[in-house]
C-alpha cells in the first residue's frame, strides 16, 4: 500500500491507497468533493520528488505528497 | 555547522546573525549579506503562522547550495515553525562570497525562488485562529496533476 499524505492547510490524516500509478489516484479521489476544490491546485510529489506526469508507476511503500501553493518567509 | 535552520516560533535574530558572522568570518569570504525578514502588522493580524514540509525544503536547499559552491559562495538559512507575533522574524536567508556583487546576485536570486518553491504554508493569525494566506500563494510544478 501507498501512503498518501496531505500537506500544510490541506490538513488531514495521512491515508493508505492500493494503487500502482498516479492516474489510479486521481481516480480514487473523484468523489472526494471537499478534496476536489484543492486538487486543483495541489502539486504532487512522489518519495519527496515533485512529478507532473499521471503515468508514474506507484510501488508499495512509495510516499505520495498532495502540496498546496506555498509562500515562505 | 548547518547551514539550514528550522526554530520552533520566532527567531532570534541576533544570535542566528553573529553566530553566522562569526562561523564565516575567518573563511576568507569577502561579502556576507544576511536578509532578515519582519512580520508587518498589517490587515489585523497579531502575527504569522507556518508549516513546513522538511524533506522536500531540505532537497531544495541544497540544490541552491550546490548552484552556490559552483561560483564560490555559501548559503545560510532559518526559519520558523508555528505562530511568528508581528514585529518579529520568521525568515533570515544569508549569501557569503569572496565578491560582494556574486553575493547580492546570489541573495536576490535565493529569496525569489524561496518565495516560489519552498515548501512553505503561510497563515495570517486572526483573533487567535490561522487563516491560509491562498491568495498570497504560489503554485509549485505541476499544481492540478490529480484534477
Amino acid at each position: 500500500m501507498a501512503k498518501v499524505e496531505f500537506l500544510g492547510p490541506l490538513s488531514r490524516e495521512s491515508i493508505e491507497v492500493d494503487i500502482t500509478n498516479l492516474a489510479q489516484l486521481k481516480e480514487f479521489f473523484k468523489d472526494d468533493i471537499v478534496l476536489q476544490e484543492w486538487l486543483g491546485i495541489c502539486a504532487v510529489a512522489l518519495n519527496d520528488t515533485l512529478i507532473c506526469s499521471l503515468d508514474v508507476k506507484v510501488e508499495p511503500n512509495d510516499k505520495i505528497s498532495l502540496l498546496p501553493p506555498v509562500c515562505g518567509g | 555547522m548547518m547551514a539550514l535552520e528550522l526554530f520552533d516560533g520566532p527567531l532570534h535574530v541576533q544570535e542566528i546573525t553573529n553566530r553566522w558572522f562569526v562561523d564565516m568570518c575567518d573563511k576568507n569570504y569577502g561579502a556576507f549579506i544576511p536578509f532578515v525578514g519582519i512580520v508587518r502588522d498589517e490587515d489585523g493580524i497579531s502575527g504569522l503562522s507556518f508549516d513546513i514540509y522538511e524533506p522536500i525544503l531540505k532537497n531544495w536547499f541544497d540544490s541552491w547550495q550546490i548552484k552556490a559552491k559552483a561560483q564560490g559562495a555559501y548559503l545560510l538559512m532559518a526559519h520558523s515553525r508555528g505562530d511568528v507575533p508581528n514585529h518579529t522574524s520568521s525568515y533570515i536567508a544569508a549569501v557569503v562570497s569572496p565578491q560582494r556583487k556574486i553575493a547580492l546576485k546570489f541573495i536576490n536570486d535565493f529569496v525569489e525562488d524561496f518565495k516560489a518553491n519552498a515548501p512553505i504554508w503561510k497563515y495570517d493569525l486572526v483573533d487567535g485562529k490561522r487563516v491560509y494566506a491562498k491568495e498570497r500563494s504560489h503554485l509549485l510544478i505541476g499544481a492540478g496533476l490529480l484534477k
